[in-house]
């Protein structure tokens, strides 16, 4: 498969509110095969969202450079879809023309409306068409934001904790019904988590990094055959040395940025 | 509530009573206590509660009639006797003690009509026998006025009219009021309405340009706290008719709460939205007409709600001071004859008419942010 996203020497600097410069992203280099998922995790402040945003265009960096299928990424673009944590739909809108909404901002509506109904029945929304977002669950809410990246047949889609803030019982049902979409479209799929789990669960490649100065400690490539059964042993071994990655990746502070 | 539960917990048990229990008694006392709490529980009316309830309604405006029949003519006014030609067709004569008996029953039989309305509706039927304290005591009130400003004139004369001398004024005047009610509301809507328009426009210019914020926004600042009537020297002499000049000033009513607040709801529309719709692809027009403006609605619709007072005001102190009709223009040109009942006439139709103005514009707006139902309370 040929590599789709290439970033190279990438660096974000930060000047903080108390003119101190924060480096959230350091030399971060990674390529990204066409329809692979990989899974970006990290404590907080690692700059795992950063760097999603950098890919999103949402937010350019200071050195360095972020490529999609061969051109530099400068702007925001439908071929980069992005999912929000939560609360990113539009109040006004239902759930019909949340996602329409993804047809509307590119202006082609009329051509693919059509496209709206097959959206809502492959997140599994069929009925809930005329509800608004604060008439269906958290769970629903983040799938109709996918949707609505999907609709505009991204190449990538970038995922920023989409299930942050669901239950554990919600969030499995939606890595479930990713995986699904994920495979029935092929889009390639670049997930930021704090979770674990969902990593392994989800993930071609899980890549690793840690905070103060933000970079990549490891990238890991999860051999396991799906569907992943979160409870097998397998699955526990690499959680295990996920965690005891983590866990060192923490501990480990360069002096200087003691305070 | 302790009396009230041991009264629940012999419902529960009504096998143990002998003879025959007054089952039915105790949960419709238990109903008129409890009416907020325990709202399902009213769905269980009898029918005859219900036709009491309407005799209820009925019987203040009913006291009411029979106050105006009955009760002596005390004072020492003349009572004129009027023909009315109804469309050309038959020609009635008609005190204006007669008059109000009309008006009288006309409230009574449509009270009576809202009441076998509302009875095929459970929802319906608790409001009418909620209000009809409500309506009852009004027509007592109706009542009283009648005999303290009309019967007896105990209440000082000519400032207090009672309700027949009011009809009156309408009886008299009626054509000539409905003028200036049209009037009024042709000078309403001009100013509201570009006023709203053009508060809409410059809010969004504000709201979203930071260098028209910059120059725009501490102008409007300053002049928006002007109440619109202190122009009203410039604006009688820089516009040709006096109408435009009061037009003007309900504009620039309307315009500063709207513009404000619109403004403000632009401003405030979270950076996430804009975000998501970039990524959307959505450009600027997109971002300006389909996230920042839905977003900064409520906000509008708070604006165009100040607005109204605003205007309301603005439309009748600028009719009494110079204008050549409405409703202002009517109450100004009675004062001066001490016409008081007509002053009163108008009053009464400005309520109605501003009522009705405010029901339509609540109408629109729960129309608009249908969507926050259920999300604000």
């Amino acid at each position: 498969m040929r590599e789709l996203i290439e970033i190279q020497n990438v660096f974000r600097t930060y000047v903080d509110d108390k003119e101190n410069q924060v480096e959230a992203l350091f030399d971060i280099n990674l390529s990204v095969r066409e329809g692979e998922f990989i899974s970006i995790i990290g404590p907080s402040g690692c700059g795992k969202t950063t760097l999603l945003r950098l890919l999103a265009g949402l937010d350019a960096p200071t050195s360095g450079a972020l490529s999609i299928n061969r051109h530099e990424i400068k702007s925001p673009d439908p071929e980069r879809g992005y999912v929000f944590q939560q609360g990113s739909l539009f109040p006004w809108l239902t759930v019909e023309k949340n996602i329409a909404s993804g047809l509307k901002a590119r202006g082609v509506y009329q051509k693919q409306k059509q496209d709206i109904s097959h959206y809502i029945q492959l997140i599994g929304l069929a009925g809930f068409e005329k509800s608004y977002p604060h008439q269906i669950s958290g769970g629903m809410a983040q799938r109709v934001a996918i949707a609505r990246a999907l609709i505009n047949r991204p190449a990538a889609l970038l995922l920023d904790e989409p299930m942050g803030a669901l239950d554990s019982f919600t969030r499995a049902d939606l890595q479930e019904k990713l995986l699904e979409l994920w495979k029935k479209n092929n889009t390639t799929m670049m997930l930021v988590t704090h979770d674990v789990d969902e990593a392994i669960f989800l993930s071609d490649r899980i890549v690793i990094m840690t905070p103060r100065p933000g970079k990549i400690s490891e990238i890991l490539k999860i051999d396991l055959p799906r569907p992943r059964d979160r409870a097998g042993i397998d699955f526990a071994g690499i959680r295990s040395s996920i965690l005891e990655k983590l866990h060192l990746a923490s501990t480990r502070q360069p002096p200087e940025y003691e305070i | 509530m302790s009396i009230n539960l041991l009264k629940n917990s012999s419902i529960l048990a009504p096998s143990l009573k002998r003879g025959r229990p007054s089952l039915n008694k105790i949960p419709s006392q238990h109903n008129i206590l409890n009416i907020r709490n325990l709202r399902p529980a009213l769905h269980n009316i009898s029918n005859t509660r219900y036709l009491l309830s309407i005799l209820f309604t009925v019987s203040g405006l009913l006291l009411a009639q029979l106050a105006n029949w009955y009760f002596p003519q005390l004072a020492e006014s003349e009572i004129k006797i009027y023909e009315i030609n109804l469309f050309e067709a038959a020609l009635f004569k008609l005190n204006i003690m007669g008059a109000y008996s009309i008006v009288l029953f006309a409230m009574i039989f449509i009270y009576l009509v809202i009441g076998v309305y509302s009875y095929f509706d459970p929802d319906r039927r608790i409001e009418y026998i909620q209000r009809a304290p409500f309506r009852f005591v009004s027509g007592i009130g109706l009542a009283l006025w009648d005999i303290l400003g009309t019967k007896t004139l105990l209440l000082p004369q000519p400032f207090f009219p009672g309700p027949s001398r009011i009809l009156e004024a309408l009886l008299m005047e009626g054509g000539f009021i409905f003028e200036n009610t049209l009037y009024s509301l042709r000078l309403f809507t001009a100013g509201f309405v570009s006023g709203v328009v053009i508060g809409v426009v410059t809010g969004i210019l504000i709201g979203w340009f930071p260098k028209i914020y910059y120059w725009v926004y501490p102008v409007l600042k300053i002049t928006g706290v002007i109440p619109a009537v202190a122009w009203m020297p410039f604006a009688l002499t820089l516009f040709p008719t006096p109408f435009l000049a009061a037009t003007f000033l309900i504009v620039i009513s309307a315009w500063f709460p709207v513009a404000f607040l619109t403004a403000q709801g632009i401003a405030s529309t979270q950076k996430v939205y804009y975000e998501v719709a970039k990524t959307l692809g959505a450009r600027t027009s997109f971002l300006v007409f389909r996230v920042a403006i839905p977003n900064a609605m409520p906000h509008i619709f708070t604006g165009i709600s100040t607005a109204n007072a605003y205007a309301f005001t603005t439309l009748v102190i600028s009719e009494m001071m110079g204008q050549p009709g409405g409703l202002g223009y009517y109450i100004n040109a009675s004062r001066v004859w001490s016409a008081y009942y007509k002053v009163f006439a108008a009053i009464i139709i400005m309520a109605i008419l501003f009522s009705l103005i405010m029901w339509g514009i609540g109408v629109i707006q729960r129309w608009a942010l249908r969507w926050q139902r259920g999300l604000v309370k």
